[in-house]
């Protein structure tokens, strides 16, 4: 038997974490990452409470880990490849081990806080 | 005896030399945005498992000057990569008919601009609004 390639494993993480990513991480920039800080439109925006009360929540701690998770995969993923394209070839199965290392071991620890959580 | 050296093209920089590469890479780069913006986001959830003084702390960090452009350069990244995901994804995607209608491509791009806004719209509302 031939030996097959476990890529489409990661292209389908890869592809679900392109259309989460690009579904939702731009309005959870504008959130999290410029609204909040700035006090936007008022201060709380992401108060403790109310945080908290949405990652406890079955809907909110799959969005949490739905959008980490696979934006995790996506991004490695995409990292992984264009180091070939910008010339990186010694090494390349150490820096395989450590993107979707990081991938896996981030899903794992957000479940982990998700699951503690509820 | 001479060895012979067959010419090899020169790799480095390939992708400097054509615009079209150039916003290849560009949006290969958007990848690097995605993995450490979510990166930001366990962190928090992390300091949000640690109690309420981590968390607070972690919304002060965020008011960093470094942090504001940093969040500014991951929101333009992860708009490219929408646009462009959303662009390439009928060619991606099976063919898709409605009855024995083949579905255009534009329409198929179109459809996820409208669901784009929609979910957008529905975030922002409900956190920044509620």
């Amino acid at each position: 038997m031939p030996k097959r390639s476990n890529e489409p494993v990661f292209w389908a993480l890869f592809g679900a974490g392109g259309v989460v990513a690009a579904f939702v991480l731009p309005a959870l920039i504008v959130v999290t990452g410029l609204a909040a800080p700035l006090g936007l439109p008022s201060p709380g925006v992401l108060s403790y409470e109310r945080v908290s009360a949405f990652a406890a929540s079955l809907p909110g701690a799959a969005f949490l880990f739905v959008v980490i998770s696979l934006s995790l995969w996506h991004g490695f993923h995409r990292i992984y490849h264009s180091l070939h394209e910008l010339g990186v070839h010694r090494g390349l199965s150490v820096v395989r081990v450590l993107c979707y290392g990081t991938a896996l071991a981030g899903t794992a620890l957000t479940a982990y806080l998700l699951v503690t959580a509820i | 005896m001479a060895v012979r050296r067959p010419y090899v093209r020169p790799m480095a920089g390939w992708w400097r030399r054509n615009p079209f590469y150039i916003f290849y890479m560009l949006r290969e780069a958007t990848s690097v945005f995605v993995a450490l913006y979510a990166l930001q986001l366990l962190y928090g959830l992390y300091t949000l498992a640690v109690g309420e003084a981590a968390f607070d702390a972690w919304l002060v960090s965020l008011r960093h000057p470094l942090f504001l452009v940093f969040h500014g350069v991951a929101l333009a990244a992860a708009l490219l990569h929408a646009f462009t995901w959303f662009n390439v994804a009928p060619k991606a995607m099976p063919v898709l008919y409605l009855g024995s209608h083949r579905v255009a491509d534009r329409t198929l791009v179109w459809a996820q601009y409208l669901i784009f806004a929609v979910i957008s719209v529905a975030i922002l509302g409900v956190v920044l609004g509620g």
